[in-house]
């Protein structure tokens, strides 16, 4: 551990002495940026914002963007638009030279830009951007930065950035090595990293209290506060796994609502189902490429556009394989599942045919992206969109059951088809339409799905298996049983993946069910009355 | 349930003319393999390979049939049955090699020295004495579908369920066979056998007398399975399949008579895969996919459901078709396959003795639908 | 680039290859000229192994076509002594045993002269017993992880030394960020344990600790990454800077990425160097995230040399495609190719034998502006590149070799096979050759 911080100190040291160096060394201070080493780069960067020159905001900015180049001849761009301006003098530049290469970037040159950024963030006037450059302090508690945090420090008004710039400057004081005398300041240090009891400062305090070089007391404070925040993180991570348990569950909801429809509402087999949710996910990617080639504006929400898109997408196709191929099987289940195997099969090459057998990038929109934190507990946003998602379909899907005739329909025929016929109950025609509803729902799944997975040709093959397994676990013919076995396999999953791994949790989820269903053939929610025998 | 109610009775002689057909290919196809290269009649390696997996797949296709034809569980794991049999065998191969792996050793093979195990895992005991691998192959997958069937069956799973938690046992022994740490080579699982009972593997003779093999266990499957379906026992199964309750009712006990079928028809499976690793010369997890299974439904349904004989021919061509159609037209064969599927479920639901018999009798007695169970095409 | 062979000669010899292979691959493309007869008589065929369906038809499709186009313009160059070359293209569907099957059907049926193909490990073990039997050739363009060596196959893909061990020394050093604490993360197949054994014991070799590294396995096509991800950002937090090196196979890797990006783990926090995400996969992949993240490779689509150019304008040509995006294996197959119809023209003969004793020595520029030989373990000189991924999908290379480095068949850092070498030249003749014992382990050949 002391090897770290020994570094972490050696480090700061080059690094002051090469701006020094530079600065003799050359005759200013952008030419480093010419230099095509990623080593002078950085330090190039650390120095320009130093030196407080009036450019050095435009130059890093446009680093980050790219839009920064270089000629090898000398003279260093910025590009804005199609033209160029001079970065060492903000004029525009008439003829630029033809070699333009953009100035190299690697992870070393984008931390430092990182940091660099985030020092000249910390004088914003806005809150927020103060607080995000102060949290970035924090996790990269750089030495070089102290100066610019106490200055910072000096100014802020706002508690929650004050308290966050704090816990930055007590992270690199404790990050440097120990010095006689300053074991007050190290208490403190440790006191204030405490506050934060994140896996940062965990990092921080564990470094300090295995080294050798501090005096037992802060090595004692620093062990007694990681224990804390280890015992905190403990209790927090059992509802981050919470968490990733529902986010799991209800990915397999999702995938296996559609199912109980076709399988546990009409009795059909539907081993394409998984295909349907391929063809929503491919649907999603093409609304993207429209959108992004006629209406612009619309892109953001372009996913919000997929979903009723896909669902009529696939719903459609649902009702044309009900008419041409389902129909003719009714009575007949096993049959059903070896035609929907071979449908799968033909989805499967058609959309390889026509798309190409590699994966393809649907975007995942900004406001999708990222996470936020409650507490310790990392709620990841694309999750807790799946999520509230899967349960506004389970909603909505309850509604149709419940609420509309075509739910009623549905449930007559369920319950006692020819009866249903004899009160007049179009049979063909509410089949269709409940096997394009399940459609539709896989469609829905899969645009959920391409927001977490890979879309490929293979995609719907990965959930057909755990999908059937959800509907037979909760129950076939109850929608609350699928929600309940959903739900059931997620949170058993992530509980033991942690523990034995990500294989043998899934084995033992798959073995559990299995065993369950030999003692509870009918599942958790088992449908009870005469017209479900056999 | 059952919409198809075959011609059971009659297909008995077909299923002895199958075993004694099979027997007497694979003699002449292994004699012309032994005829110098020179001679026009004489059969490659490739052809003699070829007809092996195709007739353990036959092998495989008769257990599938044994349990969906005659007895009404639709199995979509039975590819389980017929890997842990092949596993078995290949465990057996592996220790065959012994000094001649890439590393030398004696006792472990290739695969565990290289991810670094000290010794062999207790299960591998014993392996290296061909009766005790071959006692292997019948039981791991007897006991496995006697402890699966006897749970099922007692709890009365049957229809979809049963299939769907077919698929998962399969689902799960794969995903455990992916394993590294399972010892059994992962996903690489077992290759590069150099020779069984001292026979190079790789010799024309060796391959023609474990084709023989391979037809003569076939023929011999076909006979003991007509044997066990023809009697009373036969009967009573057909009963269950027709109309469990009311065979129940009788005071028969369907679960018995299913699971006796069941563990029957694994083991055979598991015969089907020990002849076939020695033919292909690799087994890994991949043989535990739950689509194998299917298609090996496929390939029953082909031939005609519940006619023993009709999914060894149904096995035979369709894999035929598979070799052909992956060679020709790369790209278009999973459409082929997927059609294959869709017409045969939807115009051919007695596969192709099905569609014999109705060429040959117009219409036999024995296939009247029985009662309030609609043929495909009056829906 | 240099290389380890005398530089007059390597200079001269790669200027002369290079002038005469962009000159005729640009008098190709102009219609009407033609730079050699039209060959003529018994084609010598040429077998495509990859699978066109099934899971792995994803990565193997393209190495079809890269394959059609370099035959095509070995045709158009007047073929292989003088006879044409034909294609023969299978498809084992991504089925293991069906690639046992093909083999056998290309090399005693087809009778094709040398085969392209394979892409996973158990891919190619399944067929080489039966190349061995029937003494066929096989090209396999894909890195591996190591530990064979056959006398049938020539591996023109990377072996660990080429990609796993560079890579985690760039990990180490300065530039890389000097990581002090690595995550091996990897899909549980032969290829992730084998290489993740030899860099744990690599790495421990550079004084990291046990404790410093953490290995998990996942299954193939994992899609649900968040308790693997929290575990590596926990792995993070120790206070040391912490590197993820990543054998995550095939499609595993968007959901993975996607997780990372969506939990905050950014490249410039804990960097994933991966050995398997290629400009292929990234195609299908929302790269804004994963700047940064970085790949280890012995071609980059970016490298920006007159050779790859040129490669790169005739495969858009070829597929009618301007977006089609090269990767390394298809580099591998492209040196593979050029190799065997050198060795061909060589020996004056397609006898495999013959052919496999010519491989050895043959030198073939490589499309980053080197020269890549075939060692007598049938292995490559190869120079290794460390790319970081840009927004746009391609790499950008921050660190390279400073040499081509000779790939090894059996790795010094497993214990077992520390004394294996390969060498196919006489007089050793045998792959797996204890050089302390000075004895062939497996078999000779006479």
């Amino acid at each position: 551990m002391c090897r770290f911080s020994r570094f972490l100190w050696a480090g700061a040291v080059c690094l002051l002495l090469a701006f020094s160096g530079m600065q003799v060394a050359v005759a200013d201070e952008f030419s480093g940026l010419e230099s095509g080493q990623f080593n002078t780069i950085a330090n190039t960067v650390s120095a320009l914002v130093a030196s407080g020159n009036s450019q050095a905001g435009a130059v890093i900015d446009a680093l980050g963007k790219r839009h920064l180049f270089y000629s090898p001849a000398g003279g260093v761009f910025i590009r804005s638009g199609s033209t160029y301006v001079d970065a060492r003098t903000g004029q525009f530049v008439q003829n630029t030279p033809a070699d333009l290469k953009p100035v190299r970037m690697n992870n070393y040159v984008r931390q430092v830009l990182a940091s660099a950024n985030a020092e000249l963030e910390l004088l914003s006037p806005q809150d927020a951007v103060r607080l995000k450059a102060a949290t970035q302090m924090y996790a990269q508690h750089n030495p070089v930065m102290l100066p610019a945090i106490n200055h910072a420090l000096a100014l802020e008004k706002n508690s929650r950035v004050r308290l966050k710039l704090e816990q930055a400057s007590a992270a690199i004081v404790l990050a440097q090595p120990m010095k006689t005398g300053d074991e007050a300041s190290r208490l403190a240090a440790v006191k204030a990293l405490g506050s934060a009891a994140d896996l940062e400062a965990r990092g921080v305090l564990s470094a300090v209290a295995m080294s050798d070089h501090e005096t037992a007391e802060v090595r004692k404070a620093a062990a007694d506060t990681v224990s804390s925040i280890d015992l905190k993180q403990r209790l927090w991570s059992i509802l981050q796994n919470a968490f990733y348990g529902l986010s799991y569950g209800s990915v397999l909801l999702l995938a296996a609502t559609g199912l109980a429809i076709t399988f546990g509402v009409m009795g059909v087999i539907n081993m394409a189902h998984g295909e349907l949710m391929m063809i929503g996910a491919y649907t999603t990617w093409m609304v993207q490429q429209g959108i992004r080639a006629t209406v612009l504006w619309l892109e953001p929400v372009s996913l919000l556009v997929a979903i009723p898109v896909a669902f009529c997408v696939c719903g459609l196709l649902g009702i044309l394989i009900e008419r041409g191929l389902i129909r003719f099987l009714y009575g007949r289940p096993l049959e059903t599942l070896l035609a929907t195997w071979g449908l799968s099969l033909i989805l499967q090459q058609a959309i390889r045919s026509i798309f190409g057998p590699t994966n393809i990038a649907v975007v995942t929109p900004a406001w999708l992206s990222g996470s936020w934190m409650l507490g310790s507990v990392d709620i990841t946003l694309n999750r807790l969109a799946i999520f509230v998602f899967a349960f506004l379909v389970l909603a909505a899907l309850m509604l149709i059951m419940r609420k509309t005739s075509l739910g009623l329909e549905m449930r007559a025929v369920t319950q006692n088809r020819r009866m249903a016929a004899l009160m007049g109950i179009r049979t063909p025609r509410v089949d269709a339409l409940a096997f394009g509803l399940g459609a539709g729902l896989a469609g829905l799944a899969g645009v959920a799905v391409s927001q977490i997975d890979n879309v490929s040709p293979n995609l719907g093959q990965s959930y057909i298996i755990d999908s059937f397994m959800v509907v037979v676990f909760g129950g076939v013919g109850n929608l609350w049983g699928t929600l309940a076995a959903a739900m059931t396999l997620g949170m058993g999953g992530k509980i033991l993946e942690p523990t034995i791994g990500a294989v043998s949790a899934k084995i033992s989820i798959l073995v559990l069910v299995i065993l369950y269903i030999q003692r509870h053939p009918r599942g958790m929610f088992p449908v009870r009355g005469r017209g479900v025998e056999s | 349930m059952n919409a198809l109610s075959p011609s059971t009775t009659k297909s008995f002689p077909g299923a002895i003319r199958m075993a004694a057909v099979a027997f007497a290919v694979t003699i002449v196809l292994a004699g012309a393999s032994l005829l110098p290269e020179a001679n026009p009649l004489h059969v490659s390696a490739f052809v003699v390979s070829l007809a092996g997996k195709y007739l353990a797949y036959a092998i495989l296709a008769l257990s599938v049939d044994l349990v969906w034809g005659f007895a009404g569980i639709l199995t979509l794991g039975h590819a389980a049955f017929f890997a842990l049999g092949g596993y078995a065998m290949g465990m057996y191969l592996m220790r065959e090699i012994g000094t001649r792996g890439v590393y030398g050793n004696p006792d472990l093979p290739d695969f565990m020295i290289f991810l670094s195990w000290k010794s062999l895992p207790w299960y591998w005991w014993g392996t290296d004495h061909f009766a005790w691998a071959m006692l292997l192959v019948l039981i791991v997958p007897g006991i496995l579908a006697g402890v699966f069937g006897w749970l099922a069956f007692r709890s009365r799973v049957s229809g979809v369920y049963l299939s769907i938690i077919t698929q998962a046992l399969t689902y799960a022994l794969m995903l455990a066979f992916f394993q590294n740490g399972l010892g059994f080579g992962g996903n690489n699982g077992l290759t590069d056998f150099k020779d069984i009972l001292g026979a190079d593997l790789h010799s024309p003779l060796t391959r023609a007398v474990l084709l023989v093999m391979t037809g003569t266990v076939l023929a011999g499957c076909l006979v003991l399975s007509r044997w066990l379906v023809s009697g009373r026992f036969g009967y009573l199964l057909v009963a269950v399949r027709d109309a469990e309750s009311r065979t129940r009712f009788l005071g028969y006990r369907p679960e018995q008579a299913k699971l006796l079928i069941w563990v029957f028809s694994a083991m055979v499976a598991g015969i089907g895969g020990a002849l076939y690793v020695t033919q292909v010369g690799i087994i890994n997890p991949g043989e535990f996919a739950p689509a194998n299974s299917i298609e090996s439904v496929i390939w029953v349904a082909v031939g005609g459901r519940g006619t023993l004989s009709g999914s060894v021919l149904g096995a035979v061509l369709v894999n035929c078709g598979k070799t052909l159609f992956t060679a020709w037209l790369p790209e278009f064969w999973l459409y082929g396959l997927g059609l294959l599927f869709l017409v045969t479920t939807l115009f051919l639901p007695q596969g192709l003795m099905g569609l014999r018999y109705h060429l040959a009798t117009k219409r036999p007695e024995e296939v009247t639908p029985e009662v309030s169970n609609p043929e495909g095409e009056e829906a | 680039m240099s290389d380890i062979l005398p530089k007059l000669s390597r200079r001269a010899f790669g200027r002369l290859a290079l002038a005469s292979s962009v000159a005729a691959i640009g008098a190709a493309y102009r219609p009407g000229q033609a730079l050699a007869a039209a060959p003529t008589g018994q084609p010598i065929k040429v077998g495509i192994l990859h699978s066109l369906s099934g899971t792995m038809a994803i990565s193997e499709t393209t190495l079809k076509d890269v394959m059609l186009m370099l035959i095509a313009e070995q045709n158009r160059k007047g073929g292989l002594l003088g006879r044409p070359l034909e294609p023969v293209i299978v498809d084992p569907a991504s089925n293991w045993p069906l690639f046992a099957e093909k083999a056998r059907q290309l090399l005693s049926v087809d009778k094709v002269d040398a085969v392209f193909g394979c892409w996973t490990s158990v891919s190619r073990k399944s067929v080489l017993p039966v190349f061995e039997e029937l003494n066929g050739i096989l090209f396999y363009p894909v890195q591996y992880e190591g530990q064979e060596c056959s006398r049938n196959i020539f591996y023109t893909g990377a072996a660990p030394n080429q990609q796993a061990i560079p890579a985690v020394d760039y990990l180490l050093s300065e530039e890389g960020g000097s990581a002090k604490r690595f995550a091996l993360v990897g899909t549980d197949y032969v290829y992730p344990r084998t290489t993740n054994q030899i860099l744990a014991n690599y790495l421990k070799s550079k004084g990291i600790k046990d404790e410093d590294i953490m290995v998990n396995y996942t299954p193939f096509g994992q899609s649900d990454w968040q308790t693997i991800v929290s575990q590596i950002k926990a792995f993070g937090a120790a206070g040391k800077k912490t590197a993820v090196v990543s054998t995550i196979n095939g499609d595993a890797n968007v959901p993975f990425y996607k997780e990372l990006g969506n939990q905050g783990v950014s490249a410039t926090d804990i960097p994933v160097m991966a050995f398997s995400v290629g400009e292929e996969e990234l195609a299908g992949m929302d790269t804004a995230p994963l700047v940064g993240q970085l790949a280890a490779w012995n071609y980059f689509e970016s490298i920006d040399t007159p050779e790859n150019k040129l490669f790169i304008k005739e495969w858009h040509e070829f597929t009618k495609n301007p977006k089609r995006t090269t990767n390394d294996p298809m580099e591998a197959h492209y040196i593979g190719f050029n190799m065997w119809v050198q060795a061909v023209t060589k020996a004056g003969t397609t006898d495999h034998d013959k052919v496999i004793d010519t491989m050895i020595g043959i030198r073939q520029p490589n499309l980053t502006g080197g020269v890549a030989q075939m060692l007598p373990n049938h292995h490559l000189t190869k120079p290794v590149y460390i790319g970081e991924i840009q927004d746009d999908g391609q790499f950008s290379v921050v660190w390279k070799t400073p040499s081509t480095i000779a790939g090894q068949a059996w790795s010094p850092w497993v214990p077992e096979t520390k004394n294996l070498i390969g060498d196919w030249s006489k007089p050793i003749s045998c792959g797996n050759y204890n050089t302390a014992t000075k004895t062939c382990i497996g078999k000779k050949h006479v």
